[in-house]
């Protein structure tokens, strides 16, 4: 079948999505991006979890993120024995601060590593890596 | 109930081999202990309470290890919080003699990282089953890269110098030089860290921690038990432990563990920064020293750059800092802590030769395990011989 031929030719990891997770990842399947605000104390999270770790409470919001946001820090990876990673050395990997304020851990994709620099400001871009999986990158924006 | 002057170590050893092909993990951890042992004037039989962790190890590794050694202790520690873990373990051994818990504990480690050619620093991307593994590992985090990180942002903050790092490096190796079992002992210049290889931008390869096997153990047991041993005592004034992570995509990145391990250190060991005679701090990579510095009080956030340049950290200088030449050229079986506690007790000892610190009676030893990137634990523990 076409769809597993792809996932074994995708060699870096993937994530182990539970149902805890699904509706993140499902979300960004249809290239949305959602981050979580509790109903109780009005505290933003991510990633996703089932409970706010600030109050424990399970009444969550889902709410639809920008998708754009700025780099806060980063780096350029020269060096990785991984299988997959070390066929696309070098790459840039970065802790992105979405205009929400929560931080993530992404790659930049679409710009020469030389280009990239703190505060740039970068968007989304939805990597429909497998059949199944999405991964959320950011680009500069455009 | 203060731990301060309760317990001590009275027994160290580092274990001299940098490559060990022809031994197991658990094989170095057993001639560590017996080192340790014979230098505390203890035996095997004396042992009650045992603290292990390592890389090798399974998730019940320290019952496997008690098999091992025979041992069916009255007090076990099999927290691996990473690198940091045996600062850790040394304070839990100490809490644990204090409440009575057991009498004399050991805390061992071993490793065959370089001879099993383990790609410790940029190995990424391996399977991690938490859930924050799950949003990290698709984009290739390497350890190398998850300092490299907060260098990065330490630069755009403060406008720290890869030549500034690049001291510490330099620093390191000069004590390894003077270190006979050190792995590397060739001096080496700023210009020769800038000129090593970027593995990940901005961290040069110099930057990195080396990759060696070696193990070590540590003996601690009551301070009034650690009188009629064979070494003078070495008491332990104040422990602290913590961790920093993601904060649910809400962290500062540049204040790290240290910063609260240290405070609670210093609060319980009731001294202050300049009763500090020297500093064993873990040194996976040349930024961890500047930012752990900065976090534990020894210099402002944003003056680590300066701090550490000027000879300031060599041990003949105002902060001796990793006198027996540190992860960065001594040794790095892939968990450092043991040998902080290590050379810091060696130290207060007066045993360490052409590299003693003059007068060294407080030391502080801080451990940093995972990445400050993403997480990491931090330990700290402060000793003196008085
Ligand atoms: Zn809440």
């Amino acid at each position: 079948m076409p769809q597993e031929k792809e996932a074994r030719t995708y060699r870096k990891p993937l994530p182990h999505i539970d149902e805890e997770m699904r509706p993140w990842w499902e979300a960004l399947q249809r290239h949305e991006l959602y981050v979580q605000k509790c109903r109780d104390c009005g505290d933003l999270r991510f990633h996703p979890r089932a409970l706010c770790p600030s109050c424990l409470s399970p009444r969550t919001e889902w709410l639809r993120a920008k998708g754009t946001g700025k780099i806060y820090t980063f780096t350029t990876t020269y060096q990785n024995q991984a299988s997959g990673f070390r066929d696309s050395l070098p790459y840039t990997l970065a802790w992105v601060e979405l205009d929400e304020g929560l931080k993530l851990l992404t790659n930049i994709v679409d710009c020469s590593p030389e280009q990239v620099r703190i505060n740039m400001p970068v968007e989304a871009v939805f990597d429909d890596v497998t059949p199944e999986v999405t991964l959320l990158k950011f680009r500069p924006a455009r | 109930m203060s731990l301060s002057r309760k317990t001590a170590v009275v027994g160290v050893y580092e274990h001299p081999t940098r490559f060990a092909p022809d031994k197991s993990m658990y094989q170095i951890m057993a001639e560590s202990i017996r080192g340790a042992l014979d230098d505390a004037g203890l035996t095997i039989k004396d042992v009650d309470g045992i603290c292990a962790a390592g890389m090798g190890m399974s998730a019940m590794g320290i019952v496997g290890f008690c098999d091992y050694m025979n041992l069916t202790p009255n007090f076990m520690d099999s927290t691996n919080i990473g690198g940091a873990s045996f600062v850790a373990h040394t304070a839990h051994a100490a809490a644990a003699i204090h409440a009575g818990l057991c009498n004399v504990a050991v805390v061992a480690y071993g490793s065959t990282a370089a001879s099993a050619r383990v790609a410790i620093g940029t190995g990424g991307g391996g399977a991690g089953g938490d859930p924050c593994d799950q949003y990290e590992l698709p984009y290739g985090p390497t350890t190398v890269g998850a300092y490299a990180m907060i260098a990065q942002r330490h630069m755009h903050e403060y406008g720290t110098r890869p030549e500034q790092l690049a001291e510490i490096a330099v620093t390191m190796r000069y004590h390894a030089s003077l270190n006979p079992v050190a792995k590397y002992r060739e001096p080496i210049t700023v210009d020769d860290v800038l000129a090593s290889r970027i593995i990940s931008s901005p961290l040069h390869l110099l930057d990195c921690c080396i990759i060696s096997d070696g193990g070590g153990a540590v003996v601690v047991t009551s301070a009034e038990r650690a009188r009629d041993l064979k070494k003078k005592p070495v008491y332990i004034l104040g422990v602290g432990e913590t961790v920093r992570h993601a904060a649910r995509g809400q962290r500062d990145f540049l204040e790290i563990a240290a910063a609260q391990s240290g405070r609670l250190a210093f609060e319980r060991a009731g001294v202050t920064h300049k009763d500090i005679d020297m500093a064993m701090i873990y040194d996976s990579f040349t930024i961890t020293v500047l930012t752990t510095l900065e976090n534990l009080g020894f210099c402002q956030r944003g003056e680590g750059g300066d701090f550490v340049t000027g000879g300031r950290l060599r041990y003949d200088g105002e902060l001796p800092l990793n006198t027996d030449g540190g992860g960065l050229s001594s040794n790095h079986p892939g968990m450092r802590g043991i040998f902080l506690v290590i050379e810091a007790v060696k130290q207060l000892r007066g045993e360490c030769g052409p590299r003693q610190v003059k007068d060294c009676k407080i030391a502080l030893a801080h451990g940093t395990g995972g990445a400050l990137g993403t997480r990491h634990s931090g330990a700290t523990l402060i000793m003196t011989n008085q």
